[in-house]
């Protein structure tokens, strides 16, 4: 399984939720909004992962899993 | 006769005649009538000629035409239908090209977008055309009349109005506004190329891109690869500006920025020039110079053919200030929908502006540095990443005088010298 997550940054904004549920790969810049590190989420986080989606106020957060 | 003529000389190709626009009988006359492409093959072949002749898009990002126009072509077959955007906005301030092209030459633009429409199986073609650009415009509206007079068979052409605006011609922008909403650009997936105007297969191609395949067409690809070089065939339009200086030139790819420069009436070598338009790249003048204008070359410079803009930079001005001015432009011009590239544009071209025209701090550089490479690639388009682009090379290519400014202050050619890139007044909507 290969899952990678992404922002729509026209959704988004700067709530900052998934940075605290997904401090792994997740880091705010200067203003607030996600800076999403780039690649595949290993199975060890992708629960964090589907949690920051979840959560996400505004729906701008994407998990593309493909099996 | 004519079309031998044409056939027998390297340029120019696209910028012939001078004085108006060209006539359809004169067009017709000079190039024969267009390939009416009848049976399935010849389309399929023809894209086959297109990919083969190398050509790329003019618009900015130089991807390659027939590749596009082949996977449109499976994307509509399966939809059963498609649509051709002709860009024609040029959002780009410094830019002339497309709309001297569209006033000189409306049936070469016209005929390839009736040829990639009848190649992608396109039942209709829209033409999305600057706001501003009147002149062009009645070309283009003559040229469609006559047309319609001689009763060619053709897909229906409409004309749309782009805005004002820098982001306007983007091509998610330019769909959404086809589609009846504001010119701002979308979160892609799905691209126009799958969905785009009225949800159906797109082409979005930028009208000097579609003159060129008009002649493809006709000519062949060893005719187009006669000119340029082997990795860059064709020729190119560029818009040649200095400080009250602006033409629209076509050039063999492989010439050299000093031969492009050459014949300004600003005979002094210039300090900088800025290639590809305000998400080019800025270079010092002793790597420009001979510099070959040519997709690999550019690259290996940092810099790209982007929209054909080729800006000189005359002694006596401040690159930093010109710098400064665009970053603040193209921060104003967002589209105002993605975080990064709102709030990280703005916040660069404050800094940016200190640096140019006060005393910029000593982190200044760095600052700029690092929040550019926050911000490239984390809009919906990729405005962002060229402003961003753009700032660094000014950076690079102004070391000196950042280090003067920072010593001094801002230099006297700063505060005096007026722009020589130009910026329009922002006071355009969305439609
Ligand atoms: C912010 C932005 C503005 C753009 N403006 C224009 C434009 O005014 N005209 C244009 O032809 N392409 C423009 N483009 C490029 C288009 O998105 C698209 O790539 C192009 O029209 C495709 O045609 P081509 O392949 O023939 O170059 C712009 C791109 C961006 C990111
Ligand atoms: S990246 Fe900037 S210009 Fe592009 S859609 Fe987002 S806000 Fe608008």
């Amino acid at each position: 399984m290969k899952a990678v997550l992404r922002v729509n940054p026209i959704k988004c904004a700067a709530e900052g939720i998934c940075a605290e549920l997904f401090p792994e790969r997740i880091q705010l810049d200067d203003w607030g909004y996600p800076i999403i590190e780039q690649g595949e989420i290993p199975e060890a986080l992708i629960e964090h992962a589907r949690q920051a989606v979840a959560e996400c106020p505004r729906l701008a957060l994407i998990l593309q899993e493909q099996s | 006769m004519v079309i031998a003529d044409i056939a027998a000389r390297t340029l120019p190709r696209l910028l012939i005649g001078t004085d108006g626009p060209e006539s359809l009988a004169d067009h017709v006359g000079r190039l024969g009538a267009l390939p009416e492409l009848r049976v399935d093959a010849d389309r399929w072949q023809l894209i086959s000629t297109l990919e083969a002749s190398g050509l790329r898009g003019r618009g900015g990002a130089g991807f390659p035409v027939g590749t596009k126009w082949r996977t449109v072509a499976v994307q509509a077959q399966a939809a059963g239908g498609g649509v051709v955007l002709a860009n024609a906005a040029e959002g780009e301030p410094a830019s002339a090209k497309d709309r001297t092209l569209l006033a000189l030459r409306p049936h070469l633009v016209l005929d390839g977008a009736v040829l990639s429409a009848r190649a992608v199986g396109a039942s209709e073609i829209v033409l999305y055309i600057g706001r501003e650009m009147t002149r062009a415009r009645h070309a283009i509206e003559a040229a469609i009349r006559e047309r319609r007079s001689a009763r060619l068979k053709e897909p229906r052409i409409r004309i749309v109005d782009a805005p004002d605006r820098y982001v306007a011609g983007e091509e998610s922008a330019a769909v959404h506004r086809i589609n009846g909403s504001d010119a701002k650009p979308t979160v892609v997936p799905p691209r126009p190329f799958q969905r785009g105007i009225h949800g159906a297969p797109t082409l979005v191609q930028n009208v000097e891109s579609l003159a060129h395949a008009a002649l493809i067409a006709r000519l062949g690809e060893t005719w187009f690869r006669a000119a340029g070089t082997a990795t860059s065939p064709g020729t190119c339009l560029l818009t040649v500006r200095s400080a009250d200086e602006v033409r629209v030139r076509e050039v063999e790819f492989g010439t050299t920025i000093g031969q492009v420069l050459a014949g300004l009436e600003r005979a002094e070598a210039p300090q900088a020039v800025l290639v590809g338009g305000y998400f080019g790249a800025w270079l010092p003048w002793r790597r420009a110079a001979d510099l070959p204008l040519e997709y690999d070359a550019l690259r290996a410079a940092g810099a790209g053919l982007g929209c054909g803009v080729v800006l000189a930079l005359p002694r006596d001005c401040c690159g930093l200030a010109e710098g400064a001015r665009i970053l603040r432009y193209l921060a104003d011009e967002t589209a105002g929908q993605c975080g990064p590239c709102v709030h990280g544009l703005h916040a660069m071209a404050d800094v940016m502006w200190r640096v140019a025209f006060g005393r910029p701090k000593g982190n200044d550089a760095g600052q700029l540095r690092r929040w550019a490479g926050q911000v490239a690639g984390r809009g919906a388009c990729r405005h962002p990443d060229g402003a961003v682009g753009m700032v660094k090379s000014c950076l690079d290519t102004f070391a000196d005088e950042l280090e003067a400014h920072a010593r001094h202050g801002a230099c006297p050619a700063a505060l005096r010298a007026a722009a020589v890139a130009p910026i329009p007044d922002q006071e355009g909507g969305w439609r």
